[in-house]
């Protein structure tokens, strides 16, 4: 049983290296081109400017975005929390009785409670 | 090694464990054929996104009554390869200022987990590359290194647009990702279990009629997890040049395109396994019928894609957290609540009750969707207060612009 549980994660992993191997072939099969002459590689400082629709840029390059991204982004952590519980509870749901049920809606509904203030405050609009 | 556990997993994997384990120790023959039959596993799903990609580019050209490509090969078939051979020709620029080594590594991070979700789906009948107890999860997983690849591309570029579009991206990414976690965990509830083996075999009923309404929003999220219109912010064209990818060119850029195109391939097979019953269906082969299911499903994305213009940022947050939020949580506990009383005395589930669960659903699925896109249509819209600009109200004198 154990043994069977690792074959499995054993196959993942042989996996993910062919899935790592797959695109980083691709990256030097180009730099090989490029070695061979297939590929041009002729670097000028004109075109290794940031495009900006032919206009220079100005300033640093790093700048400031709006903040609402970072709202949505605390709302996610509070909501992603959600699978931890939710999952096990999902899967054992038909042996267990009705008090998981009342734990986890108990559980959702204070979840709900910050998503109705979140809305209130006017946290997911866009102004 | 006891073989047997390995076999079960993928009957493929057989023919060559067997050959191989007369003269290679067990754990070498055991990587060798895994590995073989894998490769070829994630070749035929390349082949099947290089397809995808000629498919789609014609049959958007018949959607936008245009031909399509239409010069290499019968039917312009061959497009995609000589698309491939001209992508590896072009010069591979990294713009001054930017993180070299972010930059170089975003393409593969982006590549990356579109091929590991195939790696929990059972393709055919006793066919999966493997079939771990956690399947669902590690799709939900797997699907955030898509996240992380976008906002990698777009701050190393050091270039605005794509900081911009890299920002949109991981907003909304992160925003649908909570109604398609808490959709999956309906599935979840009806299977007992985050098997994909399991999730197709106790499919009685396919999940598309047991759960319409998770089934929509699963199509809604998915998508936008994809970024694929209506949910294309990250790269809209007309406001973003090309997103976080601006900066990128040559096989890099070549390969955020792939990635994008393969994903759908993927996303249909997803969609598959856990709506459609996956590889079960009598008369043909299993193989061919996961084949035909999936095609119906890239046919469905592309569709969406044709007919939907693209919606506006704020729309979009809007939409997966006033939307599809609260339908996908009406969705789990009202299956929730069947499994509740409708189970039999040991915890299971008889097709019977499946379909009368499908007949509460669909009607739960019409009232939810519609009351509550009435509920928010008919919110009082409070437009901005209004600022006398130039621009818009034009020069003095000249007539005003109404302002809705």
């Amino acid at each position: 049983m154990v043994d069977d549980y690792l074959r499995q994660y054993g196959l993942i992993m042989i996996y993910s290296g062919i899935a790592i191997m797959i695109p980083a072939t691709m990256l030097i099969l180009s730099f090989a081109l490029r070695l061979v002459g297939v590929r041009p590689h002729k670097p000028s400082p004109v075109k290794s400017s940031l495009y900006e629709c032919g206009v220079t840029p100005i300033g640093r390059q790093y700048l400031q975005f709006n903040f609402r991204y970072y709202i949505f982004g605390l709302l996610f952590v509070a909501f992603d929390v959600v699978v931890v519980f939710l999952y096990p509870w999902a899967t054992q749901f038909s042996n267990l009785g009705g008090f998981a049920l009342i734990t986890i809606a108990v559980f959702m509904s204070i979840l709900l409670l910050g998503w109705v203030y979140a809305w209130r405050k006017g946290a997911l609009e866009w102004e | 090694m006891d073989p047997r556990g390995f076999f079960e997993l993928n009957t493929w994997y057989r023919g060559l464990y067997l050959t191989l384990d007369n003269v290679l120790p067990s754990w070498m023959s055991y990587f060798i054929a895994g590995f073989a039959v894998m490769f070829a596993i994630v070749n035929a799903m390349m082949l099947l996104a290089t397809l995808y990609i000629w498919f789609e580019r014609r049959a958007l050209g018949r959607f936008q009554v245009r031909q399509g490509p239409n010069r290499w090969g019968p039917f312009g078939l061959l497009q995609p390869i000589a698309d491939a051979l001209k992508i590896l020709g072009k010069e591979d620029i990294v713009p001054h200022g930017a993180d070299r080594w972010v930059f170089n590594i975003a393409p593969i991070v982006m590549f990356f987990p579109v091929p590991m979700i195939v790696a929990v789906l059972p393709i055919a009948k006793n066919v999966a590359i493997t079939d771990i107890n956690v399947g669902l999860l590690f799709v939900v997983a797997i699907t955030g290194f898509s996240t992380l690849a976008i906002f990698m591309a777009g701050w190393a570029s050091g270039n605005r647009y794509a900081l911009f579009g890299a920002a949109r991206a991981v907003a909304m990414l992160i925003s649908y990702e909570i109604p398609l976690i808490i959709t999956l965990g309906s599935i979840a509830l009806l299977s007992g279990s985050l098997a994909m083996g399991t999730i197709v075999a106790t499919q009685n009923v396919p999940y598309l009629l047991v759960q319409p309404l998770a089934f929509v929003i699963f199509m809604m999220a998915i998508s936008a997890e994809m970024n694929r219109s209506p949910f294309d912010i990250v790269e809209a064209e007309s406001e973003l040049i090309a997103g976080y990818h601006t900066e990128y060119s040559g096989m890099k850029f070549g390969m955020f395109m792939l990635a994008e195109f393969a994903a759908v391939i993927v996303a249909s097979g997803l969609a598959t396994t856990i709506f459609l019953q996956g590889w079960r269906w009598p008369f043909l082969p299993s193989a061919i019928w996961f084949l035909l299911k999936m095609g119906m499903f890239v046919f469905l994305f592309l569709w969406i894609r044709a007919t939907i213009p693209r919606l506006r940022v704020d729309q979009i947050l809007a939409f997966a957290w006033k939307f599809l939020l609260p339908l996908s949580v009406v969705s789990l506990f009202a299956t929730a609540l069947e499994v509740f009383f409708l189970r039999e005395p040991d915890g299971s589930l008889t097709t019977n009750t499946l379909w009368i669960m499908s007949g509460i659903n669909f009607g739960l699925a019409i009232v939810a969707l519609v009351g509550w896109a009435n509920v928010l249509g008919h919110r009082r819209y409070n437009p901005a207060p209004r600022i006398a600009s130039m621009y818009r109200d034009g020069p003095l004198g000249s007539r005003p612009v109404e302002v809705q």
